[in-house]
């Protein structure tokens, strides 16, 4: 038993969590059929509005993600999750731009999710959680974008699941999207990466604390089978080169293995690590809900199979970028998708970058992203009459 | 007027001679960004650092985009704010539309390209007009090197030993016109230009273009001539 990972009791989800919350009391017709209201958008701004409208960019987040791009994490403490890229001078410069970051439609940090009360029965939805997609979170980020008067933002960008949110605002609401930067994204989500999604949606119902979902009125949390999903999701963040420099085979504070089933090695303790510490932070029903929403993401589905019909008429400057060593959503993937919006003769930059750091990269310190970004965003801004910083 | 100017050389007070946007383009860039009309829509492929992209955006108020190979390049380009895609020839261009462009400009890369036929095919369908430049491999200076010394020809414009060079198709001026002939493709205007870069006008079919020429820039179109 010891080896296996033991959950702790997550601190509740708490009202008190910093920065801006929207009620939107009008319905939102989803994917799915159902119209869904009303529901909270919990979201961070950074930076100043400017009198014209015309410095907005929407941060969308990744699966695990939130809005707290740059402030502490209100539940672990951990540093924004990309301040790297965001602050006064660097590449998302908040002298010059108005960031916005909203928790996605079905997350666990503040907007509306399984998590949460469901005013027609007083209880959590928990399962009667409607099946939304990548699309229904843009819809309702638009509601946020409406409400904040932008009416077109400069850029949309986001890296993986955020990447997806970029390409369905540009193709749901292209006049709105002067630039749009996906980062190790797709144009759909792949049957490999629907397949390691299966992996952690089994591991977390196959969890007995799972409850058929109802884990929060039965007091329980299926910790063990959130914090397995996470330790398998996280191995197709990372690369193989960079798994090996950064582990080996290295042993876990003992000079030989112990013949048993102990973290032994560095690796094991890592990922356990990281499992633990996940479910913290995350709900496990929501993560049931937003792995299907990334699943059902195909941009071309709707247009016979094409993506490049899905960009057709677009007026929208699009940056791509990829890196070499992510396997989960390889080059190859953004190669199409660029050939796609050459199809359409659309305005695409695309940069293939040289790191072993795997998908997580965009996460990074990757001064050849920040580089390209910058340089693509200069070159918008120069487009759109933005005043320099 | 002369005595004081020279006086001003000597204690390095002349204005230095303003070096324009222009003058600072490779030799070969000049030719074609001067055939290239203002705002037109315009794809340059293996467009290096963006130096011909940057000067017809930022003076002639072309479209500009650009594909190229290196990752440094693509850098380069994507920083100064050019719409510019990593890919190559052979591979990258067959999603864009017929027509999509009013020129395209393939400068000294088509002896790189796997598919030099296809690729040729290829800059037909996508625009209007292409703009081809390479070094002319029956140049007189690389036939005597060869001649004389039985071994593949390094000058300055095929500056690398043959096992290092990315040249892998090296043709003369004379192998060019006989595949645009083949292929139905019009040119439409030809620039020779000797070892220095001077421009000098010979009819391109003729034999002495093909001996004294070290680089040909050639417009083409669609159709047969």
């Amino acid at each position: 038993m010891s080896s296996a990972i033991t959950p702790r009791i997550l601190r509740r989800p708490d009202a008190d969590w910093p920065g801006h919350r929207l009620l939107v009391r009008e319905n939102l017709p989803l994917d799915c059929g159902i119209e869904f209201g009303p529901f909270t958008i919990a979201y961070q701004t950074y930076g100043r509005l400017n009198a014209e409208r015309s410095n907005a960019i929407l941060i969308c987040h990744a699966l695990t993600g939130d809005q707290y791009v740059a402030d502490p994490h209100p539940i672990t403490g951990h540093p924004g999750w990309w301040l790297t890229m965001v602050g006064p001078g660097l590449v998302l410069d908040t002298d010059r731009y108005f960031l916005i970051c909203a928790n996605v439609l079905g997350g666990c940090m503040g907007t509306t999710g399984p998590k949460d009360i469901d005013p027609a029965t007083g209880k959590p939805y928990a399962l009667s959680f409607p099946v939304i997609t990548v699309r229904d979170m843009v819809r309702a980020q638009k509601r946020l974008i409406d409400h904040l008067g932008i009416e077109s933002l400069f850029c949309v960008i986001g890296g993986s699941m955020g990447g997806m949110q970029v390409l369905e605002w540009a193709t749901t609401y292209p006049e709105c999207v002067f630039a749009a930067a996906p980062v190790a994204s797709a144009a759909r989500h792949s049957a490999q990466n629907i397949a390691f999604h299966e992996v952690g949606r089994q591991a977390i119902m196959a969890d007995p604390d799972w409850c058929d979902g109802q884990y929060l009125e039965a007091g329980r949390r299926p910790g063990r089978g959130l914090a397995v999903a996470r330790m398998a999701a996280h191995i197709t963040y990372l690369s193989e080169a960079a798994l090996h420099r950064k582990f080996g085979r290295n042993l876990q504070d003992r000079n030989a293995v112990t013949w048993g089933f102990d973290a032994d090695f560095q690796v094991e303790s890592y990922l356990r690590h990281q499992g633990s510490t996940f479910v913290d932070r995350f709900d496990a029903n929501s993560y049931l809900y937003i792995t299907r929403a990334m699943d059902y993401f195909d941009l071309g589905a709707e247009h016979g199979g094409s993506v490049a019909a899905a960009f057709r008429g677009t007026g929208t400057r699009f940056c791509i970028i990829s890196f070499t060593s992510d396997w989960l959503f390889p080059t190859s993937e953004s190669r199409e998708l660029v050939h796609a919006l050459n199809a359409v003769a659309a305005n695409v930059s695309f940069v293939e970058i040289e790191t072993d750091k795997g998908h997580d990269a965009f996460l990074l310190h990757e001064p050849e992203l920040f580089g390209t970004l910058r340089g693509f965003l200069n070159g918008c801004a120069e487009h759109r009459g933005l005043a320099r910083a | 007027m002369a005595v004081s100017r020279s006086a001003a050389l000597d204690i390095g007070l002349a204005a230095p001679k303003p070096v324009s946007a222009h003058d600072r383009l490779r030799r070969d860039l000049r030719f074609i960004a001067d055939m290239i009309e203002p705002s037109a829509r315009v794809l340059d492929i293996g467009c290096g650092d963006g130096a011909l992209l940057h000067y017809l955006a930022s003076e002639k108020g072309v479209d500009a985009r650009g594909v190229e190979l290196s990752q440094s390049g693509v850098n380069a380009c994507v920083t100064q704010g050019l719409s510019v895609i990593q890919g190559d020839a052979d591979s990258d261009l067959d999603a864009y539309p017929a027509g999509a462009f009013d020129v395209v400009v393939l400068s000294q890369t088509l002896q790189a390209t796997r598919q030099p036929r296809r690729v040729l095919e290829t800059l037909m369908r996508i625009g209007e007009r292409a703009i081809v430049s390479f070094p002319n491999f029956g140049f007189w200076r690389i036939r005597l090197g060869l001649a004389l010394t039985g071994r593949m020809p390094v000058s300055p414009l095929l500056n690398q030993t043959w096992y290092d060079t990315p040249n892998i198709h090296l043709c003369t001026i004379r192998d060019f016109v006989v595949l645009c002939d083949e292929i139905g493709v019009r040119i439409e205007k030809s620039v020779t230009l000797d070892r220095y870069g001077h421009p000098f006008s010979l009819d391109p079919r003729g034999a002495l273009a093909n001996l004294l020429a070290e680089q040909g820039v050639f417009v083409l179109t669609r159709g047969v001539s």
